[in-house]
């Protein structure tokens, strides 16, 4: 086997190779001073998370006893955004709502991520007949539309968080399984793989230390559209009536319990939680876009 | 290219195979079981050996799955106990409506996304690219019922200018008589699916702009409006075809949220009936109806990629 010569670094960058733009981190930080959206979306999550977590300690109300004396009351002194049907006081109920919401969205963000890039690595790994067994399950899973599935397990099963993390993830890592299977066929092939393996690297060293650390950064971005998505899937799903039992409030369970007044003008019941979903997802759009453009390696060739 | 079609085709077969396992196993990991199910709960330990004779249920699973397939072969998708009638003939009457609800859909989101995607490209970071992607983001981070009820809201309440329910007619020609009813709907599910197809309209479009017989056509005289619609719609037009195939199973999702909300009749309305009445073999039908749909779906866009884009070669 011949010796390659050494090459100046400035020349290497051909074909599918990487250029280098320093680490993951950097390459991140740099995103985030660059693109102005990216930091308002940056910025929203920060205080959309704050607001959930950190405001019932400042702002305190009662989330678990109704009070029927109260119900429905327009926005005024006695709450900033007035109550919904319950007596509940809605920017309170908001607060509570969004750390349920955030946390099962997050939740399933990690779960599906990281099991779909670990099954995608796999298969894209190993190829042959392993990959296409593992991949006809992901086709498979992919044709049955969601929702359809949601509404049968409804019949079966009581819903509590777990349940939905599991349910949503349990759905949710068909995309990134797919996704990194893709990046991973073209991983495998590097130098850099050829050269473990030479040393007598196992396959389980290669996926976990080269390929998927290699491909995280198509996992972060699929990462950020997945909580986007588990937000809205999350509403849609309270909206079905796939709830969790009262009293835990969530975004979806307000939004659509809001919705049967919206003929008497309740709008504070609709509005602020409806503007709030919208912006929580919107924001984690515009980090998944800005991140998917300085870490797709595909455009910096561009 | 023949190979590539039976290939895929055979891929295809595959999935609908493993998509009849998942519904089978799913009615059999049903609460209780299939025969208290239908005979209802306070059925007696020999009524349910009755049931379970009578329909197969006590021989081996890889009997009952044999047995599950050579029905669906047969068309036979079940009988549904709570509407007395098969299966099959409650789908056949749901669906041309639905292929009506949403085929009129697909298609107007094409028409929006196609000419909206093309401008934007054109202008790109211009006016109308940015409220462009405004509105469709606006519209993909709402929840699909949010939408439906506002547009509810605005046009059926505080204007009163149209029916906030669809028209409750049997045949697809009874809702296209009524069809100020079908506005919301139609526009719910428009506006949902457009959503989908513009981010990828946009950036398929730019693509297409930087190719090279773009410049080729520019570079031998033709008028602007020539090389946008000759070159560019038509080659952004490929792309499409794959994203309609891929994009069926979100469009049933919102479909299955447009007719809940506007009581349309039709395949999603009757799965909600069916989940409040335990009506699983229903359930299971059309899950595996829109199951097939989908992949039918994504096969043809497969086969019309391969067709439509003369580059695209398949070894």
């Amino acid at each position: 086997m011949q010796v390659a010569p050494p090459t100046d670094p400035a020349v290497l960058p051909e074909g599918g190779e990487v250029i280098s733009q320093g680490s993951v981190g950097k390459q991140i930080y740099r995103t985030f001073l660059e693109n102005k959206l990216a930091i308002l979306g940056l910025g929203f999550v920060i205080v959309i998370t704050l607001f959930s977590f950190v405001g019932p300690l400042v702002y305190h109300t009662d989330q678990i006893s109704t009070n029927l004396l109260n119900t429905n009351l327009a926005p005024g002194p006695g709450g900033p955004l007035g109550s919904d049907q319950n007596g509940y006081d809605i920017l309170g109920r908001l607060m509570a709502g969004g750390q349920v919401s955030l946390e099962i969205s997050f939740a399933v963000a990690l779960v599906a991520t990281t099991v779909g890039s670990l099954y995608g690595a796999i298969a894209g790994f190993f190829g042959g007949w392993l990959d296409t067994i593992m991949m006809r399950v992901v086709d498979i899973g992919l044709s049955v539309p969601l929702i359809f599935l949601f509404i049968l397990m409804s019949t079966i099963f009581r819903p509590s968080k777990l349940l939905l993390i599991g349910l949503l993830a349990g759905l949710a890592w068909l995309g990134p399984a797919r996704l990194i299977r893709g990046e991973t066929l073209s991983l495998r092939t590097r130098e850099y793989v050829q050269a473990v393996r030479a040393m007598g690297g196992g396959p389980r060293r290669i996926v976990v230390r080269h390929i998927i650390p290699n491909a995280i950064g198509t996992i972060v971005v699929n990462a950020t559209f997945q909580v986007a998505d588990a937000i809205l899937i999350l509403a849609l799903l309270e909206y079905l009536g796939f709830s969790l039992p009262a009293p835990t409030a969530t975004w979806g369970g307000m939004l659509s319990g809001g919705t049967t007044f919206l003929q008497d003008g309740y709008w504070w019941q609709v509005y602020p939680v409806l503007i709030l979903i919208i912006l929580a997802v919107v924001s984690f759009n515009f980090i998944g876009d800005a991140l998917r453009d300085s870490l797709d390696v595909r455009l910096h060739k561009r | 290219m023949i190979g590539f079609i039976v290939r895929r085709i055979g891929q295809a077969i595959i999935v609908l195979l493993g998509l009849t396992l998942l519904v089978f196993v799913m009615e059999h990991l049903l609460p209780g079981n299939i025969a208290r199910a239908i005979i209802g709960p306070r059925a007696t330990g020999p009524e349910i050996a009755a049931f379970n004779r009578a329909n197969d249920l006590d021989r081996s699973v890889l009997y009952q799955y044999a047995h599950y397939l050579n029905q669906l072969i047969h068309g036979n998708l079940g009988f549904s106990y709570t509407l007395n009638r098969s299966v099959w003939n409650v789908l056949k009457a749901e669906v041309p409506r639905d292929l009506l609800l949403v085929g009129t859909s697909i298609a107007l989101a094409v028409l929006i996304a196609v000419p909206v995607g093309v401008s934007q490209a054109v202008k790109r970071n211009g006016l109308v690219d940015y409220a462009a992607t405004s509105v469709s983001f606006l519209l993909y981070s709402m929840p699909s019922f949010a939408l439906g009820l506002i547009l509810i809201q605005v046009f059926a309440i505080q204007f009163a200018i149209l029916p906030p329910e669809a028209p409750q007619s049997a045949g697809v020609l009874g809702l296209l008589a009524h069809p100020s009813g079908f506005v919301l709907p139609v526009a719910t599910l428009t506006l949902s699916v457009y959503a989908l197809f513009s981010r990828y309209m946009r950036s398929s479009a730019i693509d297409a702009l930087a190719q090279d017989y773009i410049r080729t056509a520019r570079a031998k005289g033709l008028p602007e409006h020539l090389v946008l619609w000759r070159h560019l719609v038509r080659n952004s037009l490929v792309p499409i075809a794959t994203l309609v195939g891929l994009s069926l199973p979100a469009v049933f999702t919102f479909g299955l949220v447009v007719e809940q909300l506007f009581n349309f009749p039709g395949v999603g309305l009757q799965y909600f009936t069916s989940a409040t009445q335990t009506d699983y073999p229903t359930m299971l039908g059309i899950t595996l109806l829109v199951g097939v749909a989908t992949v039918a779906g994504s096969l043809l866009a497969d086969l019309a990629y391969a067709a439509l884009d003369p580059r695209v070669r398949f070894s």
